[in-house]
């Protein structure tokens, strides 16, 4: 339980992350990749903030617009009962917006990289815009997919600065394993902490080397 | 018949068409480069300007240029990927793959094609959608030579088999005058001429089709054939053209090139020359400062020749003077 709670909670909240990622970063990353509207630059501004400020700096200001006072915060307690900020639920909005970049901009490369041949064709042999869309664009981007959904996971399972801000350390709500580890080293149970550090190591390793032998397939392809 | 009316403004170009075309056979849409033609197939579509009526929801078939398979399906799953959308259903499956030889290639993945391949495959597509109108963009443009002739025979059989009109644009001439049966000429975006594929070719008022391009189609029936060669009979006279044309059939397209026609005021006697005809001078159309194209009436139907304005001096060539062309070169569709 000590080992697998932390790092149990800390896939489940990548999980639910990444999967809310994909479904609002692909019509995001769509409505970027074709369109030629002004704010385009300052909405792609900020949905990059987060790889430039620091965790901590995001962390801050999600605390006060989670938090029982903030403007999302109270309306959650009204709906709910219950407060954003130190929860599982809480933990996700955070993960969400920190990890929207690395949703967003593989799939919009890929979406941009589609020829507008394809969908120009598509249409003119009946399918709607959304009909192209699932038919033609999704699958022509699958690598764009598999990067988006690799790296979001990833980049999750790997926040401390903004978890630490918003979530705190309650375990099995808010303690995922690198405040689990950050918590070990700082008791000074060394052994512990390798044991979730190594457990993460060799994650990191079999899913990126996954993820470039992939990559290798589909460009001999 | 067809009302196409299109008007799209595109920095200093403007697109502006307002012509009918026939709701059967292929009607060509001739120009140069930048004479509006693709911006005309693609206002059709929908794909430009439009009036909100979204593309997929005009029910017309659209074959580009560049075939643009989608390579993340099969020959069959490119060629359902229409019909499946189709709102009727007037076209069969199995004929359109026969029609277009594809029965061998449906398990095939797009990227193992040759570029006839696709764009047969790319028809076939279109066709599935049961359209009400085939657009068909410079399908032969972007193939060498070899393949171009391979898929030819290809496009005669739709030309033949087929009861959806088609919008054919081309930039060749020689394409347009063995496929069409229409033809709309646009210069500068606008309709220089429009109407019967035999009667705009033998124009020669129209810049466009005064240059290299200019010539006329003839259609004659095949009677005999001598020392390779068939003889065609078009009413007043005897056409020879290389190659033993099946006879007793319907009247075949021969297509002659204005610079293959000559005049001569008497019948010469000793040529190599085969095809000497009895022509009347209907119009002399002087094309530059050195050159005129002259329309020569010849039984009920028309030859151009490209001669020198000093020729036209020199033998006095008027309208209604009675003449001889002499037909160097003659194409057969077959």
């Amino acid at each position: 339980m000590n080992l697998f709670g932390p790092l149990w909670l800390s896939a489940q909240l990548a999980l639910v992350t990444t999967i809310i990622l994909v479904i609002i970063g692909a019509p995001l990353a769509w409505w970027l990749a074709r369109t030629s509207s002004r704010v385009k630059p300052a909405i792609q501004a900020v949905v990059a903030m987060p790889i430039v400020l620091p965790p901590t700096v995001l962390g801050f200001y999600l605390l006060i617009l989670l938090g029982p006072n903030g403007a999302v915060g109270s309306w959650w307690v009204q709906l709910t009962g219950s407060a954003l900020t130190f929860s599982f639920t809480g933990l996700v909005i955070a993960s969400c917006i920190y990890s929207l970049p690395f949703a967003v901009q593989p799939m919009q490369n890929a979406f941009e990289s589609l020829p507008k041949k394809y969908l120009e064709r598509a249409w003119t042999l009946g399918a709607s815009r959304l009909d192209a869309f699932f038919s033609i664009a999704v699958p022509l981007s699958v690598r764009g997919f598999v990067s988006a959904i690799v790296l979001s996971f990833a980049h999750t399972l790997g926040e401390f600065g903004v978890v630490l801000m918003v979530g705190g350390n309650i375990p099995g709500e808010t303690r995922v394993v690198s405040i689990a580890i950050y918590d070990h080293v700082e008791t000074l149970n060394y052994a512990a902490a390798h044991r979730m550090s190594l457990v993460l190591v060799a994650f990191a390793f079999v899913v990126l080397a996954t993820m470039f032998v992939i990559n290798r397939r589909w460009s001999e392809r | 018949m067809i009302h196409l009316r299109h008007r799209l403004p595109k920095g200093n170009f403007v697109l502006d068409v307002n012509v009918e075309v026939p709701d059967t056979g292929i009607t060509g849409v001739f120009g140069e480069s930048g004479s509006g033609k693709t911006t005309l197939l693609r206002c059709i579509a929908g794909l430009e300007g439009g009036d909100g009526l979204p593309v997929h929801r005009r029910n017309v078939g659209y074959v580009f240029q560049d075939p643009c398979l989608f390579p993340h399906l099969t020959v069959r799953g490119n060629i359902e990927f229409g019909a499946r959308r189709a709102t009727t259903r007037r076209v069969e499956s199995t004929s359109v793959v026969d029609m277009l030889g594809l029965g061998n290639l449906l398990d095939r993945r797009p990227d193992t094609l040759s570029g006839g391949e696709a764009q047969r495959v790319a028809i076939a597509a279109a066709l599935m959608r049961s359209p009400d109108l085939v657009l068909m963009d410079e399908p032969l443009a972007s193939l060498d030579r070899r393949r171009k002739d391979e898929l030819l025979p290809y496009f005669d059989r739709l030309h033949d088999e087929l009861s959806v009109p088609v919008i054919y644009v081309s930039h060749d001439i020689e394409e347009v005058s063995r496929l069409c049966d229409h033809l709309v000429l646009l210069e500068g975006g606008k309709v220089a001429a429009s109407g019967d594929l035999v009667e705009v070719l033998s124009r020669v008022d129209v810049p466009v089709l005064s240059g290299r391009n200019a010539g006329v189609v003839l259609w004659a029936n095949p009677v005999d054939h001598e020392d390779g060669l068939t003889r065609f009979d078009f009413g007043e006279g005897d056409i020879w053209a290389p190659g033993e044309f099946e006879t007793g059939t319907n009247p075949l397209r021969l297509r002659i090139a204005a610079s293959d026609v000559s005049i001569a005021r008497e019948r010469p006697a000793a040529t190599t020359i085969l095809n000497i005809l009895h022509a009347t001078i209907e119009e002399v159309h002087p094309v530059d400062a050195a050159t005129a194209l002259v329309r020569l009436g010849v039984g009920n139907q028309s030859l151009l020749a490209r001669v020198t304005n000093r020729s036209v001096q020199r033998l006095e060539l008027r309208p209604g003077e009675r003449v001889f062309a002499q037909v160097k070169s003659v194409t057969v569709r077959h």
